[in-house]
């Protein structure tokens, strides 16, 4: 029982990626565990973000090995499209489908790659849009929402698919201030609620009181990885210490 | 009532006499007219959702056919192909000639434009798709073309009035359509009564056809972010 719950519901083991002659990941050894909040810091250009894309291979990694929920997604046996299923996706620009509603946005998966018959598809969806508040705003298309209200539909969309893993890509890094807040929220209770998740963000406030684990990434390299008070109050790097202080400021 | 303009272009007795005929000639153009939009709009479809795979040596086909059919004038394509074939030993009627050059010239065009609007949709409409399992097909189907199609609709009406109005080449390898009809009794008549009846004709039959592309745009522009 115990082996079963510590297997890590991500692997990744010498992660590499490079674009034409540039390499952005240099070799990421990274496990998440269940229910774990790993938070990704660290300068733009470090390859935060090719770091999350490669998770679920919306970029291609050039070595290394992933594994979700014990599945080599890089084997070519493994049906990326039904292991992405595991893994909801949340981006920087929201990309809800503009034609369709908020109830369109979530269910489509639900009815073209999961084939539950409409009724229920939509069933499952309002019940994720009301997980992040926005049940209310089904009927709603994207250009009539908020920025904010338009990220919960996104998290919605992911969270419909009852994924094992959300990988978060600077969710509220489009946001206006204001709206920064109802995001966070819904990312706390997923966090209660048990979700695994993987951050990339600047929202340090936030990776204080909810993330398990902070990693710096630096250079394409885990530079230091540790619990949020000892990466934000006392980092061990040089360069950690020197990121710390430029947020700071 | 002799004014020499009406005499020259409208004379009663000859709109009495070759009104049957005009009224002919719309049947055959609005017959080839379709024709031609459903099977060329069709065509350029899916030789845009063909490139959309991004099979490099297919694609360079389908350029090098856009870009020749977009640069012949109709009329080459339609004297090359009604006289060119026979020598093939394939006889096709004038009017079989007429619909396939012009599918094809539309189908040039609409590929570009289907294409240009695959092209427009953000690459993050494609991953987030993509990220919720949907297959690339499926994200063309249900999350691209959805969005290029809208922003296709003004260009491509466009594009089909303009080609549609080139079935009017046909009469010079006589099918029987309206300009045919039309010269036709403008040379027994020695009038050009019967090309103004023509004309109207054409006014009739593409003035709706515009007003019909302007309810699509606005039917198909959705609220934008």
């Amino acid at each position: 029982m115990e082996a079963v719950s510590t297997t890590p519901i991500l692997e990744l083991r010498g992660l590499r990626k490079s674009f034409h002659h540039t390499e952005v990941l240099r070799g990421i050894d990274l496990a998440v565990a269940p229910q774990e909040l790993v938070f990704i810091i660290g300068p733009s250009g470090s390859g935060k973000s090719t770091l999350l894309r490669c998770c679920n291979r919306l970029e291609e990694p050039t070595d290394g090995s992933i594994r979700v929920d014990g599945v080599d997604i890089m084997a070519r046996s493994t049906d990326i499209n039904a292991m992405r299923r595991r893994m909801g996706m949340v981006f920087q620009s929201f990309n809800l489908y503009p034609h369709m509603t908020a109830l369109g946005n979530v269910s489509l998966a639900l009815l073209k790659v999961l084939r539950r018959p409409r009724k229920e598809a939509e069933r499952i969806a309002l019940a994720a849009l009301d997980r992040v508040g926005l049940s209310e705003k089904a009927r709603a298309y994207p250009a009539e929402l908020s920025g904010g209200q338009q990220q919960r539909v996104a998290i919605a969309r992911a969270l419909a698919l009852e994924p094992k893993l959300m990988l978060f890509d600077e969710p509220t890094s489009a946001l206006d201030p204001e709206l920064v807040g109802s995001v966070l929220n819904v990312m706390r209770d997923l966090k209660r609620g048990g979700m695994t998740m993987l951050v990339v963000s600047h929202e340090m406030r936030f990776a204080r009181d909810a993330a398990d684990r902070v990693i710096f990434l630096d250079h394409g390299a885990i530079v230091e990885e540790g619990p949020p008070e000892q990466i934000f109050t006392q980092p061990e790097k040089t360069r950690t210490r020197a990121f710390i202080a430029e947020l700071a400021r | 009532m002799n004014s020499p303009f009406l005499e020259a272009f409208f004379k009663w007795e000859l709109i009495e006499r070759y009104f049957p005929a005009i009224l002919k000639g719309v049947g055959i153009t609005i017959e080839i007219a379709s024709a031609v939009v459903l099977t060329g709009i069709c065509a350029g479809l899916a030789l845009a959702i063909i490139r959309a795979f991004r099979a490099t040596a297919l694609n360079i086909l389908i350029v090098l056919f856009a870009d020749s059919f977009r640069a012949l004038p109709p009329l080459v394509l339609v004297l090359l192909v009604y006289f060119g074939l026979p020598n093939l030993g394939i006889n096709l009627p004038s009017f079989a000639v007429l619909w396939i050059v012009l599918s094809l010239v539309l189908a040039a065009f609409c590929e570009e434009i289907f294409w240009a609007g695959i092209l427009s949709i953000p690459k993050g409409q494609w991953e987030a798709a993509r990220s919720t399992g949907l297959s690339f097909l499926a994200t063309l189907a249900y999350v691209v073309l959805p969005q290029a199609l809208r922003l296709a609709v003004p260009p491509i009406t466009n594009r089909t009035i303009a080609i549609t109005k080139n079935t009017a080449l046909g009469t010079v390898i006589g099918v029987g359509e309206i300009l045919n009809q039309a010269t036709t009794a403008q040379s027994f008549s020695g009038n050009a009564t019967p090309l103004m009846m023509g004309a109207i004709a054409y006014v009739i039959l593409f003035v709706p056809v515009v007003i019909f592309g302007r309810f699509l745009e606005t039917r198909f522009r959705w609220r934008r972010a």
